[in-house]
């Protein structure tokens, strides 16, 4: 009887779970899908055309179609290509996309998982997003592909570094890795917030942010004018919409990771105004935007320029910051960096 | 069975396999991959262990650097399986004496209770709240910060070797400095001539 009850509180417990799961994901997956709409409507008006207007008031109803488009497509494996791998990659693209989202805090009691190691747990899973392109650049076997995975690879691993180490910048002054703590550390207003102290670091994340998930003018893993579409160029229907949907669940968190260690998260601005969600993700969408903003105003990097920026620019401002902060904090001006 | 159990041996069943895998699998890639899945696996146990300091680390570290660069050499090279079986019974003693050292150990471990080790004790479960992370720095900047400065530095040392060893500047190849081109000024490169665009009518030799 005793271990039946106990059987029935763990089920009850994996349920429970399971609807948090469905109730993040399905939110995530619709704002997924509206900004590839923003993307197409903003980038329209920047470059003086109009985007999508066709299906729906305003061609609002245009993400819905291409999901269907995709859905109907066939999904075509090469002849040469490594089969296992090449339907794994697709999965080991958007598995880290999603997982990483279970530690995200939306406000001071709404998150999946308050763990103490969020930030460790975000780092070590996004890190993770890179085999999806590197399995299926070489499973599909095919020159364009592979270029495409190779240069994702040593991309992603160049500007791993540089994130890292402005974390580490967060993580002094907030002095905790949990999510929650670094939002709570900012609590104030908005002169306490850390992009302040921490702006080159702000900076350092933002941008490496765009190059981590193979934004333009970092997208040289697809490289439409050199290497067709890189890592995803034989995937198609279902499968290539599987890698589309990463690559924006991956902007999402990005902003939203931004939002959370810099801007302050749910907290307002001012504090006469309540805190709460909307603060959240008028932030994450501002953020956003400005993904969306370089990749309109941005020409793509050469490649060697991409990893000059990363290794010979970025590293040694997020160490000098570093120190700067930690050499600060032992001053009498050390609660400026808090 | 209790549920932690049952995960751990979930978990441990399949990193014997990916371990497994690693060394049977014929494909290096495939055999690349398998090892990021044995790591990953190895990280779930430690989270087990309460170990979740380390456990992210080996998937930061392993899984999501070093191995994308263990991936990117192996996709690159081209292996030839034959070549590399073809000292498999040379190496064999040598590979069944580190077999039989890892037995051993193995043995020790599972047969504490025979040789005294369970003396040690099962660590207690810690709280919810408790962090790894600060428990793990504290004593690493504090008691043992000269090995770690030792270890820091031995790293220092390999990095500046392996870069030594590996910079060798190609007299053909054009660099660029990205200091210069910024420098540039519009006089070094453009010269502006101030030119009519035509010729009045008549000035020509072809006029009439």
């Amino acid at each position: 009887m005793e271990s039946a009850g106990m059987d029935w509180t763990a089920i009850q417990a994996v349920v429970w779970t399971l609807v948090k799961i469905f109730a993040l994901v399905v939110p995530l997956m619709l704002g997924v899908a509206y900004l590839t709409y923003a993307e197409r409507k903003i980038i329209g008006w920047m470059q003086v055309r109009i985007g999508p207007n066709r299906v729906g008031f305003q061609g609002l109803l245009q993400p819905i179609a291409d999901a269907v488009k995709l859905l109907m497509k066939e999904i075509i494996i090469p002849a040469g290509a490594s089969r296992g791998l090449f339907i794994l990659g697709p999965i080991l693209a958007i598995a880290p996309a999603l997982a990483a989202w279970a530690v995200i805090p939306f406000t001071d009691t709404l998150v999946l998982a308050n763990i103490n190691a969020g930030l460790l747990y975000v780092m070590a899973i996004t890190s993770m997003g890179v085999y999806g392109v590197i399995i299926a650049g070489w499973a599909s076997n095919s020159k364009y592909a592979f270029l495409g995975a190779m240069r994702s690879a040593a991309q992603i691993v160049s500007y791993e570094i540089a994130m890292g180490f402005a974390l580490v910048g967060v993580l002094m002054a907030a002095q905790s890795l949990n999510l929650t703590d670094i939002v709570q550390g900012q609590a104030g207003g908005l002169h306490h917030w850390y992009f302040i102290p921490l702006f080159p670091l702000f900076l350092v994340y933002l941008i490496s942010g765009v190059a981590e998930t193979n934004r333009a003018p970092f997208d040289v893993a697809e490289g439409e004018s050199e290497i067709v579409a890189g890592f995803h160029v034989e995937y198609s229907g279902m499968a290539f919409a599987v890698f589309f949907l990463a690559e924006y669940a991956n902007m999402i968190l990005i902003a939203a990771l931004t939002t959370l260690m810099f801007l302050g998260g749910w907290l307002s601005p001012v504090t006469f105004l309540p805190d709460g969600i909307v603060w959240w993700l008028a932030k994450t969408a501002f953020v956003l935007f400005l993904f969306l903003w370089f990749r309109a105003t941005f020409p793509r990097y050469r490649y060697d320029q991409i990893m000059r920026l990363g290794w010979k620019v970025f590293i040694p401002i997020t160490i000098v910051w570093i120190v700067v902060v930690g050499g600060m904090m032992q001053t009498p001006y050390g609660y400026l960096f808090h | 069975m209790t549920y932690t159990t049952a995960i751990f041996y979930f978990f441990a069943a399949i990193l014997v396999f990916a371990g497994l895998r690693v060394i049977t699998a014929r494909n290096p890639v495939h055999a690349a991959l398998y090892l990021v899945l044995a790591f990953f696996t190895a990280a779930g146990l430690w989270m087990l262990l309460e170990a979740e300091f380390l456990a992210i680390t080996l998937v930061l570290v392993y899984v999501g650097a070093v191995m994308v660069l263990f991936l990117f050499v192996v996709m690159m090279l081209d292996i030839n399986l034959e070549k590399l079986r073809e000292g498999f019974w040379d190496y064999l003693p040598l590979a069944g004496f580190v077999a039989v050292l890892l037995v051993i150990e193995m043995a020790l471990i599972l047969g504490s209770r025979h040789f005294g080790l369970d003396v040690m004790g099962t660590p207690a479960p810690h709280a919810a709240d408790y962090s790894n992370t600060k428990e793990l720095g504290r004593v690493l900047y504090t008691e043992y910060v000269y090995a770690f400065e030792l270890a820091a530095v031995i790293l220092l040392v390999a990095i500046v070797a392996a870069i030594a060893l590996t910079l060798r500047r190609r007299k053909d190849s054009k660099y660029i400095d990205p200091a210069e081109q910024v420098k540039v000024k519009r006089n070094d490169r453009l010269r502006i001539v101030k030119m009519q665009a035509t010729q009045k009518p008549g000035a020509g030799e072809g006029g009439t």
